[in-house]
């Protein structure tokens, strides 16, 4: 379970303390899949930073499985939005990378490793560099490399915003596999309504900044390919459309 | 693209183009400060092992010595620097300060701290090679985008293993390139400072060649000072190569 008590952030730039995120409360409960969706600069990605340990100095409290959000006692896997992989790692390196930190290097689970590689499709491509990698190939690795980490939390910062379209559907596909498969609690941003409904199990809709979360809606046509132009479908879309409206982005 | 030392054909052949040209222009001239090539390159294989070796050998002790405290001290400095904002802060404002002197400026000084002998001379190669190795790493770790820590900070990482990770690998590139730049101000400041206090090191054995007018001798020091650039060159792109993999495809 991830809960978020009355999270305020503030960032101090030149003196000048500014809020990027407003009493926000949250609960997701283990397993379950979240698609945040928002303005720009509304607060998303402070949000993430926050779950992930990165940003500690914030009011509130944000609790994973019950204790407060510690990268070193909790496992979290980062997805950030243009991969964050290693250019002088290979693919095989980038991936250990993060259950070796964690773990060591003795401890990495060699099956599940290869059962990573083999649903992301990614086996021919360990001995290879980022820089020889398609932008849907690096994002493949970025996913294998937090989800090897055995996460208790997987976050994703626009993970598939720089893919082509065609590649970006078949990357989100490959994901929600890989994702029904594991069952990690995930968190992910994303700025297409289409992809919210998609892969969100829970659609979270961010307010302009200070960001804080102005409306939960469980999302029947999570996972569901087939839907797209039926009426329900239509109206869910239009309706997350009209709450984004009332937002001005900042 | 990948650097294959100086081993390729094309390069071999403009070496022998310019021996070539070298060779009909002494001919032509017919003057005793242009030996033809055939002389010199004579003269290197009847003495280098008697004469020319002891002082290429000072010499390049003396560059291999710089470049190993350069390696020690500036690569380190550099990552700090690039790293921690308190570090950059605090030796940024020493760093402009001191790069921009004409290092041979400070010979005098370095000759009043260290004498006449190795230390001033090797000294000298340091301060030459050691701000841009500093500098360009500092830039260079400050360069790597945020984005790549991320992950890693959401594990939980402490700063030595980001450092070991994701900058000291990082890093390694740049400061190749830098000691590649630096090598060659380093031999012209090297030859200046073998005129001084010493009877060993190419400098002094091709100033002493020229002083007795023997041209052949002279040129056969040149060729021998421009044979040792060209070794540490090669020497360093091998480096790069082992080190730097993922930069074979660029």
């Amino acid at each position: 379970m991830i809960e978020i008590k009355n999270l305020n952030v503030y960032y101090e730039n030149q003196n000048k303390k500014t809020q990027a995120i407003s009493n926000l409360n949250a609960r997701l409960p283990r397993g379950e899949i979240c698609a945040i969706i928002g303005p720009s600069g509304s607060g998303k990605s402070t949000l993430l930073k926050v779950l992930a340990g990165i940003i500690r100095n914030y009011e509130g409290e944000v609790r994973i499985h019950g204790k407060t959000v510690d990268p070193k006692i909790h496992r979290i896997g980062f997805v950030p939005q243009n991969y964050g992989l290693i250019e002088w790692k290979t693919v095989e390196q980038n991936i250990f990378l993060s259950a070796k930190l964690k773990d060591g290097r003795k401890q990495i689970d060699t099956a599940f490793y290869e059962r990573i590689l083999e649903k992301l499709n990614i086996k021919d491509l360990i001995k290879r560099y980022p820089n020889q990698l398609s932008g849907g190939q690096r994002q493949r690795v970025s996913i294998a490399r937090a989800l090897l980490l055995k996460p208790d939390l997987l976050l994703m910062d626009e993970p598939f915003s720089a893919l082509d379209a065609l590649t970006r559907e078949a990357i989100q596909e490959v994901f929600l596999a890989v994702w029904r498969e594991f069952q990690v609690t995930t968190i992910l941003i994303t700025h297409d309504i289409r992809e919210a409904i998609y892969l969100g199990k829970k659609i979270a809709v961010f307010s302009s900044a200070p960001g804080t979360i102005i409306k939960m809606i469980e999302n029947p046509f999570f996972g569901e390919t087939d839907l797209k132009l039926g009426e329900a479908y239509n109206a869910l879309n239009g309706r997350l459309r009209e709450i984004l409206k009332g937002e001005p982005s900042s | 693209m990948k650097r294959k030392g100086y081993q390729g054909i094309h390069g071999i052949y403009l070496f022998f183009f310019v021996l070539l040209l070298w060779q009909g222009l002494a001919l032509l001239l017919d003057k005793p400060f242009l030996p033809p090539v055939s002389d010199i390159l004579l003269n290197i294989l009847m003495t280098f092992w008697g004469k020319i070796a002891v002082h290429a050998l000072y010499s390049l002790r003396r560059i291999l010595i710089g470049i190993v405290f350069t390696l020690l001290a500036g690569v380190p400095l550099g990552i700090l620097m690039g790293y921690l904002k308190k570090i950059d802060f605090l030796f940024s404002p020493l760093l402009y300060f001191s790069y921009p002197v004409p290092k041979m400026a400070l010979l005098p000084i370095v000759m009043l701290l260290f004498g006449l002998g190795e230390t001033a001379k090797i000294v000298m190669i340091f301060l030459i090679t050691f701000f841009p190795v500093v500098v360009n790493i500092r830039d260079d770790v400050k360069n790597i985008p945020l984005e790549v820590f991320y992950p890693v900070l959401s594990l939980g990482a402490g700063h030595f293993q980001i450092i070991k990770e994701i900058i000291l690998p990082g890093a390694m590139p740049v400061a190749l390139t830098s000691l590649r730049l630096g090598i060659g101000t380093a031999i012209s400041v090297l030859f200046f400072t073998e005129n001084f206090g010493t009877e060993y090191g190419l400098g002094y054995f091709i100033m002493d060649a020229w002083m007795r007018v023997n041209y052949i001798e002279m040129y056969s020091g040149i060729l021998i000072l421009s044979m040792i650039g060209l070794l540490l060159f090669v020497a360093i792109d091998s480096l790069e190569n082992k080190l730097c993999p993922w930069r074979e495809d660029r």
